[in-house]
């Protein structure tokens, strides 16, 4: 029975089935956690759910400030190895003090193909778009009625090749992503009540985002065996940084937010908890959290939906 | 707040399936004998790592370097439920040793990496 147990694992692993480095988010040993706020460099089977945040929003326009408060799915899969499609849905609550608004937002779809992996190096790369889908969330909550269709390019570093002057910087990574919102409108006319009629303009928005972590667990790993013990040796302290500035129709200055945390990756499971810190005067509002619960399918069901379809 | 609550409820019972599941996932290492990045007085007898999930002898691997490059354990690795291990045929000289290892957890993950330890004169 054992000879055959290794006859097909060894059958697998010629034609490529085991699961190798494929999944998750590896490059050699490094493990890149999910991040919260920016988008991850790899494909994967994974499913956040709920990824929660609440926040104090400053006023603007004619928008008053408001209390915002966000829970999301978000659902990916792989079609190959290097492929993978997403989805995400947000339920959101706003309030003022006065009123309360409620609704999903727009629905988004995502592409993502994973072109560059080196082992040695510990980087990854990535390509893919979301597509946030027009007039598909509630109204209320001022869910768009125009599309924005975001091409980026995503990547993941980590520094496990320093020196070993420098060994305890091996532990750190960083990830991010760059990329373009277009809308499908440039602008929105609305006509009051006297007639006179305003334009709201839909610049090209760019998204910069970007993690830079510190791996508990590759330190106790691969570097120093410090004696951190249950749960502290599977903790990843990081920042992230959420940022965009519109591009053109008026432009803009940076906006955004800096956001301290960690995530505790467990073996099913990942928990991330973060501070959202607005980044200047023009994003407004007060400090927020964001927390989320991700799931890891390739090692939930490894023979099922955790696996590449094709 | 209702759609938000019932998000958790639901999340809460994932959780729980989930934490139903039998063991099977990623293999991490978890502890070493030497420690990972150590100084031991004296030649260890034996590389021992332990993992967190149960491996597949079939193709994990465990190999012990000097300096040079050169493999200086015994070629006889043997692997048990969680752990693997080398043994040291005869004993090494003061200086600093690269432990490299790939896992194969029985649910067919893969993970690999390595490590030092060093000798001390």
């Amino acid at each position: 029975m054992r000879k055959l147990v290794q006859l097909l694992l060894a059958t697998l692993a010629c034609a490529g089935i085991t699961q190798g480095a494929l999944g998750h988010g590896f490059a050699g040993q490094r493990f890149f956690p999910a991040t919260l706020a920016t988008d991850d460099p790899f494909v994967s089977d994974e499913l956040s759910l709920p990824t929660y945040s609440r926040r104090r929003l400053g006023a603007g326009g004619d928008e008053p400030a408001a209390t915002q408060s966000a829970a999301s799915v978000d659902f990916t899969k792989r079609i190959t190895s290097n492929f993978g499609l997403g989805f995400g849905a947000t339920y959101l609550e706003l309030s003022n003090g006065e009123a309360t608004a409620r609704g999903w937002d727009n629905l988004g779809l995502s592409a993502k193909y994973q072109f560059h992996k080196d082992d040695k190096g510990e980087s990854i790369a990535s390509v893919g778009v979301d597509w946030d889908i027009g007039a598909s969330g509630a109204k209320s909550i001022g869910a768009e009625s125009f599309s924005t269709i975001t091409p980026a390019i995503f990547f993941g570093k980590g520094f496990g090749n320093v020196g070993d002057d420098a060994k305890w910087l091996r532990p750190l990574a960083l990830t991010g992503s760059v990329g373009v919102g277009i809308p499908s409108r440039k602008g929105t006319t609305t006509t009051d009540e006297d007639g006179n009629e305003s334009v709201e303009q839909h610049p090209d928005v760019l998204n910069v985002g970007f993690a830079l972590e510190y791996s508990l667990p590759y330190l106790q790993s691969f570097v120093k065996d410090v004696g951190l013990a249950e749960p502290f040796n599977r903790v990843i302290p990081l920042v992230e940084f959420a940022l965009e500035k519109p591009l053109d129709r008026g432009g803009g200055s940076w906006t955004g937010t800096v956001n301290p945390g960690f995530v505790w990756a467990g073996k099913y499971i990942q928990l991330g908890l973060e501070a959202v810190i607005p980044v200047g005067s023009r994003t407004g509002g007060g400090t927020g959290v964001l927390f989320q619960l991700h799931f890891f399918l390739d090692d939930i069901a490894p023979r099922g939906v955790g696996r590449p379809l094709l | 707040m209702k759609a938000i609550a019932n998000g958790a409820a639901f999340a809460a019972g994932l959780v729980l399936a989930v934490l139903a599941l039998p063991a099977g996932a990623h293999a991490f290492l978890h502890h070493a004998d030497p420690r990972v990045g150590s100084t031991v007085a004296h030649s260890p007898a034996q590389v021992t790592l332990q993992f967190t999930e149960k491996l597949e002898p079939a193709f994990s691997t465990l190999k012990v370097l000097d300096a040079a490059g050169k493999e200086v354990d015994a070629h006889d690795l043997k692997v048990e439920g969680v752990s693997m291990r080398v043994t040291i045929p005869s004993p090494l000289d003061p200086g600093k040793y690269r432990v490299q290892w790939r896992a194969l957890s029985v649910d067919t993950h893969v993970t690999d990496g390595e490590f030092t330890f060093e000798v001390g004169r």
